[in-house]
């Protein structure tokens, strides 16, 4: 792995890191060996070629997927097959999906009054509040009542943002959150996200969105066959890229 | 369903189909010859003794079938599509009830006697076949719930268990199965009544059955509401019933409501233990008399009355549940 020294920022308590984490899908390894540490604030970007594994690596580190060999720590707390607390865990940690995932048959407001109230213990009126301030924040109040299929993809995605935002996470976890948007539908998600980043949300973010990837970045990734190929500050990643790799994938996704 | 928002000319209203129609039907007529029924009856005045009037009658009284026939088409296909369907409607059953009367009954049988016929049947027959499935329904459901779960969960003997009854209680016969349990349990030591072993059968081979309805119903939602759903930190029983059942009710409704129906129907399988429902006295009282028929058509329009009602409700709860999504 390559390296740049500005980035080696020492941290004695990493909010999460992964040490010789590997996967396996049956036969076929989709993560090999990734060491990785996440502090507080950070935003990551990670980028790679189809199928190198950054799904894959996203979703271990809330363990929708199970990883076979190395270590997990989020927040502290070992990810791993027999832990009792894990919704605990997923509950500090948002996520958005390509697809969305909202749930049908609650409108809006209901989806995002569902975490808190159903599992953090917060009674109807305050996760009402919170659910309405965050449908503000994503800039979509006025679609409290419909229900998920009634808005356009751009606006489910907000909302999307805007359900995990109500359960206070410490960290947001996104999956290509614009590739199943309209052209015209990515900017608003985008914008979302860089008032997020902004508003010192810890981010990890799978995207091809380069633009967004330069403006918020603190670090991005690159993956290749489940291995992270390079790891740099956007400026040195688009302007000094180091393997061969990750110059062949700039050059096809800036064209 | 997606009903097109372009109206395709109706066939009946193309003169060629309509001349084509006619013709079939003329033919069908004619081939089957009602001269000897009672629409030769009615025509005597055209065609003189319907047994004499050879070819002219045949001919006459198929044409005016025919015209008839085809004429009512015509009529009809120019009213409102719910009245269509309501004279359709109309017109089977009566074409239904003339088969039955066909049959030349005596139909009076059924009102005679001190108690009727009839009440009996309302108040003995019809009102233990409503209990005997009433509560085979409710068994039915809780049954299905559960072995839908343990069917879905990867505990070991949960899954064994849901497959290995679904199995057995989807590939036994219903009659064989109330044999077995009226018959067999005894030899085990339960004794066991007839309405319960009755009962018993029938809510085991319909939560069989419904197990895998359920089964399919939760396994149709998209695996991406139970990552949405876990990725909050919601745990299973929670997203069951918040999330997953809730979206998978307007799937699994009109296939348990064709379940609640067979299974009706399916409990008049019971009467071979003596149980005192709808068919066992149809059998009894009929066969008394030498009314069997009588008894039997009695028995099957209270079968259908029946389930005529669970189609309402059946329906009534798939609309609620469509507005909803
Ligand atoms: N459930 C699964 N079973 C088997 N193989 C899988 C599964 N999920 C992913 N894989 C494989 O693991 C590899 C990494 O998949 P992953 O989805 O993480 O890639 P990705 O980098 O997110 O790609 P994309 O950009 O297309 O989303 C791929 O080769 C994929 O075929
Ligand atoms: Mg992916």
């Amino acid at each position: 792995m390559i390296m740049n020294a500005s980035t080696k920022t020492k941290n004695e308590n990493p909010l999460i890191s992964l040490r010789g984490v590997s996967k396996w899908y049956g036969g076929f390894q989709a993560l090999k060996d990734i060491n990785l540490e996440i502090n507080l604030k950070e935003k990551i970007v990670i980028c790679g070629p189809s199928g190198s594994g950054k799904s894959t690596l996203i979703r271990c580190l809330n363990r929708l997927e199970a990883h076979q060999e190395g270590k997990i720590h989020v927040s502290g707390v070992e990810l791993h097959e027999t832990m009792k607390d894990i919704d605990i865990v997923r509950r500090d940690i948002g996520m958005v999906f390509q697809n969305f995932n909202l749930f049908p048959h609650l409108t809006v407001l209901e989806n995002c009054m569902a975490g808190p109230n159903w599992v953090r213990g917060i009674d109807k009126d305050e996760a009402e509040k919170r659910a309405v301030a965050m449908l503000k924040q994503v800039k979509i109040p006025e679609q409290a009542d419909k229900y998920p299929d009634q808005l356009s993809g751009g606006q489910q995605q907000r909302v999307a943002i805007a359900r995990s935002l109500c359960m206070q996470p410490k960290v947001m976890l996104f999956d290509e959150p614009t590739s199943a948007l309209d052209p015209e539908m990515v900017s608003e998600v985008l914008d979302t996200m860089v008032e997020l980043a902004n508003s010192g949300m810890t981010m990890i973010c799978v995207t091809h969105e380069m633009g967004f990837a330069r403006q918020v970045a603190d670090r991005i990734i690159f993956m290749a066959d489940g291995e992270i190929v390079e790891q740099n500050t956007p400026d040195e990643f688009f302007n000094n890229p180091q393997s061969d790799r990750t110059k062949t994938f700039l050059n096809q996704i800036l064209i | 369903m997606f009903v097109d928002t372009v109206i395709e000319d109706k066939s009946l209203h193309k003169p060629a189909f309509l001349l084509g129609l006619s013709i079939a039907v003329f033919a069908f007529f004619f081939a089957f010859n009602f001269t000897d029924t009672i629409f030769g009856e009615f025509l005597s005045p055209v065609i003189g003794n319907p047994q004499e009037s050879g070819f002219f009658g045949r001919f006459v009284v198929s044409f005016v079938l025919s015209i008839i026939f085809v004429l009512n088409l015509l009529l009809i296909s120019f009213t409102r599509l719910k009245i269509q369907i309501l004279i359709v409607w109309i017109e089977l059953f009566f074409l239904f009830l003339a088969f039955a009367y066909s049959f030349d009954l005596e139909l009076a049988y059924i009102f005679i006697g001190e108690p009727s016929k009839i009440w009996l049947m309302i108040s003995k027959g019809l009102f233990t076949t409503i209990y005997i499935s009433a509560v085979s329904i409710a068994i039915a459901t809780a049954i299905a719930i559960v072995g839908a779960i343990a069917k879905l969960s990867n505990n070991g003997f949960a899954y064994a268990i849901a497959s290995f009854y679904t199995s057995l209680f989807r590939g036994l016969p219903l009659l064989l199965q109330i044999y077995l349990i009226y018959m067999g349990l005894p030899q085990l030591g339960f004794m066991i009544d007839a309405i319960p072993s009755g009962i018993a059968a029938l809510s085991l081979c319909y939560g069989a059955y419904m197990t895998e309805i359920f089964r399919a119903g939760i396994q149709s939602i998209p695996k991406g509401q139970w990552e949405a759903s876990r990725a909050l930190g919601f745990k299973f029983g929670l997203i069951l019933r918040k999330i997953i059942l809730p979206q998978s009710i307007p799937i699994i409704v009109p296939p348990t409501g064709n379940q609640f129906i067979a299974m009706l129907k399916d409990s008049s399988l019971v009467s071979v233990l003596g149980i005192w429902e709808l068919m066992f006295m149809a059998k009894k009282i009929g066969a008394k008399d030498f009314n069997n028929l009588e008894m039997l058509l009695t028995a099957a329009m209270i079968y259908w009355a029946l389930t005529i009602v669970l189609e309402v409700i059946q329906a009534r709860i798939e609309r609620k549940y469509q507005q909803k999504a």
